[in-house]
């Protein structure tokens, strides 16, 4: 039977041409499913050399070389591992100071703050918005005695310090410069990062206090005083992790985010900063979401657009600016309620991700965050799984195992050309802040996720656990209360602090403050007059948004 | 396009408390609306007299609360007792997000009929909200 002869010569042939392959292939049985990455994007069966890009040398490169698509420094993990820095923060000052020296001893090689949602939209903790959320989600920080209180006993010359927080991040440095010169720390020897990224609050992560105009003015007067006084600090960390959470596809995280962070360079230069005297502090924040080797080639494509970028478009010449260097933390919504410890293995495979992708840290998410805020324990083994993969594993034995990869190379070129298209569609609009204020970013993202979740609704995509593979969820998962009498708490911690001050120092520097935002001078030394004065963050916060107004979004979905 | 008995289902999905986290509600709302219901999106950072007003002003028969700021045991009761204080019984509360089990039966004991956690398909929450309006 010539057909059968056929076929079977066909299929246990040694193929000799990537066309004999084909034919091969195409006689087998495929399974009847979409063959996409997270995001949509078509996966072929086999990618060759035929893959790589034209340019190899030039595009691949090698390690701290230009366009570091191989990593940012020549030795990477041989030389030093990642650092590992999980993300904590809630109740008052006191809990959480408590969590950061329960991490440094089990490991813990930086801190990474995590404010509460009143902290983080410029409301103090007796406010009437703040009822029922303070200390809930992050820690409740007021005044610069709070900040004090947080990092008391922890040397800010020894450890690098994360403050997650953007709209009011002018106003939390302010607070912990002064905590660190109450330690007898000059700002010059803090290292660190501050967040501050607030175009991916408008578009993502949405807590904001002003109107997108002053509040760039506020990032840029940031970064020009850091420029200036604090050389080990990191003035904005522009972050796609809040974009990916939001809904969107590796390639908009990496197209929004890069965007936001050549904006933020241009407002610098703008303001006569030569681009070398801040851009070496600049650093990154992406998502490690599931999908392995798409997340792998996001963050070896966006090494590659910020090293062409920072050296061809804005003409840096030192080499440090043109290094993109990244934290790392797992999907939050890749997480899943129903048999929850499957989000150990979940988080495993996406922080081997972020470190085959060459991530500077990491944090891991804890199994149990689908639930509330993580315990000690699943915070513990969330560290523990990072510890696996820098000791165990062997994966940070050689520098990036994947280079090379067909298809790995393959994806990098493709998530590299996505960018260069969402470039162009905003520029297009007039530029991100333009972009921003008309929603553009905010539609892709609501369109891509509501996608994704037809996609898992109908079946399409597999969640296990949750639409596929069912049975029964685990017993009940212990779960980190936050005892609501901390609420109280720090309530009486504010108005004390509030009692104790000068008033009519705290009316003055409220006064200077407003003629500042009125005028075109570096509100820096403002802030930290009123942050020494203890003026709390949602006075100077009111006292701003009288100037400047606040900030509404128009509801659309 | 109102049938005798069987109007057009309106649905408030509301985002009270602090958080962001919006994804969620914009998908929810666009879930219902495609499932042919009059849908209003209160946007973010909303009181809770904010929403019980929003409820009353657009007649609504559902009122869905999306929230994953922890704040829920404060934010939601008081939205229903403020929708109570004005009369309305019959309004269809539900809420979606982080919510821990144990939070879920005093949720219902305060006037709550259902709550979504993680993982909740669309579908189930569409269906849900017109069967208890129709059922009312």
């Amino acid at each position: 039977m010539p057909p059968c002869n056929y076929l079977m010569s066909t299929l246990f042939r040694t193929p000799v041409s990537d066309e004999e392959w084909r034919g091969a292939y195409g006689l087998s049985p495929e399974r009847d499913v979409p063959f996409t990455t997270l995001s949509g994007e078509t996966i072929e069966p086999l990618y060759t050399e035929r893959d790589l890009p034209v340019d190899d040398r030039a595009s691949i490169g090698l390690p701290g070389q230009f366009p570091f698509t191989r990593g940012v420094y020549p030795s990477m993990y041989r030389g030093r591992l990642w650092t590992m820095r999980q993300f904590a923060g809630f109740g008052t000052a006191e809990e959480t100071n408590e969590r950061f020296r329960y991490l440094i001893e089990h490991g813990q090689t930086g801190l990474s703050t995590a404010f509460d949602m009143p902290s983080l939209m410029g409301h103090d903790s007796d406010h009437l918005r703040s009822l029922g959320e303070v200390g809930r989600e992050g820690v409740a920080v007021d005044t610069a005695l709070d900040m004090e209180t947080l990092f008391g006993g922890i040397p800010l010359d020894e450890v690098t310090v994360s403050m997650t927080i953007n709209a009011p991040a002018a106003i939390m440095l302010a607070f912990f410069v002064v905590a660190a010169e109450r330690q007898g720390i000059p700002p010059e020897r803090l290292g660190g990062t501050i967040q501050t990224d607030i175009l991916k609050e408008y578009i993502a992560q949405k807590e904001w206090c002003f109107p997108v105009d002053p509040a760039m003015r506020l990032v840029t007067d940031m970064i020009e005083w850091c420029a200036e006084r604090m050389p080990r600090w990191h003035p904005v960390s522009i972050s796609g992790y809040h974009i990916r959470e939001a809904g969107a596809t590796a390639a908009q995280e990496l197209a929004f985010t890069l965007k936001d962070g050549l904006t933020y360079v241009e407002h610098a230069v703008a303001r006569g900063l030569d681009v070398d005297e801040f851009a070496p502090r600049l650093s990154f924040f992406f998502n490690a979401q599931i999908d392995f080797f798409e997340e792998i080639a996001k963050y070896r494509a966006a090494r590659r657009i910020w090293a062409r970028e920072l050296r061809y478009t804005f003409g840096a010449k030192d080499p440090r600016s043109w290094l993109m260097r990244f934290h790392t933390q797992t999907a939050g919504v890749s997480l899943t309620a129903q048999q929850p410890f499957n989000n150990i293995v979940r988080t495993a495979i996406e922080a081997l991700a972020g470190v085959l992708g060459g991530t500077q840290s990491l944090h891991t998410n804890s199994f149990d965050e689908a639930l509330a805020l993580p315990t000690e324990e699943s915070v513990r083994i969330a560290l523990r799984t990072q510890q696996i993969i820098a000791h165990e594993t062997g994966v940070a034995n050689t520098i990036d195992p994947l280079g090379g990869s067909y298809f790995v190379e393959a994806l990098t070129d493709r998530m590299e050309e996505q960018a260069y298209d969402y470039f162009g569609r905003i520029d297009e609009l007039g530029g991100m802040v333009q972009a921003v204020k008309d929603g553009y970013p905010q539609r892709e993202i609501a369109d891509a996720a509501f996608q994704l979740q037809q996609e898992i609704d109908s079946g399409r995509r597999i969640v296990v656990g949750v639409n596929s593979f069912t049975e029964g969820d685990d017993a009940q998962t212990p779960i980190l209360r936050i005892d609501p009498a901390l609420e109280q708490k720090q309530i009486e911690r504010v108005r004390a602090a509030k009692a104790a001050r000068d008033t009519g120092a705290v009316e003055l520097a409220l006064a200077d403050l407003k003629a500042g935002a009125d005028s075109r001078r570096n509100l820096m030394p403002l802030l930290l007059d009123a942050a020494r004065l203890h003026v709390s963050e949602g006075e100077i916060v009111h006292a701003l948004q009288q100037v400047w107004g606040d900030y509404r979004e128009r509801p659309v979905f | 396009m109102s049938v005798a008995g069987a109007r057009t289902i309106r649905v408030v999905v509301a985002k009270p408390g602090l958080d962001g986290h919006d994804r969620g509600a914009k998908i929810i709302a666009r879930a219902m609306r495609d499932a042919g219901m009059e849908v209003i999106y209160t946007g973010l950072h909303q009181t809770p007299e904010q929403i019980a007003e929003t409820v009353i002003q657009e007649d609504a028969d559902a009122l869905g609360i999306s929230i994953l700021s922890g704040a829920h045991m404060t934010l939601v009761p008081r939205v229903v007792e403020l929708l109570r204080a004005q009369g309305l019984e019959d309004v269809v509360v539900t809420v979606g997000g982080t919510i821990p089990g144990e939070d879920v039966e005093p949720l219902k004991r305060a006037g709550v009929a259902e709550v979504f956690t993680p993982g909740a398909s669309t579908e189930a929450i569409t269906e849900f909200i017109r069967g208890s309006v129709h059922g009312r």
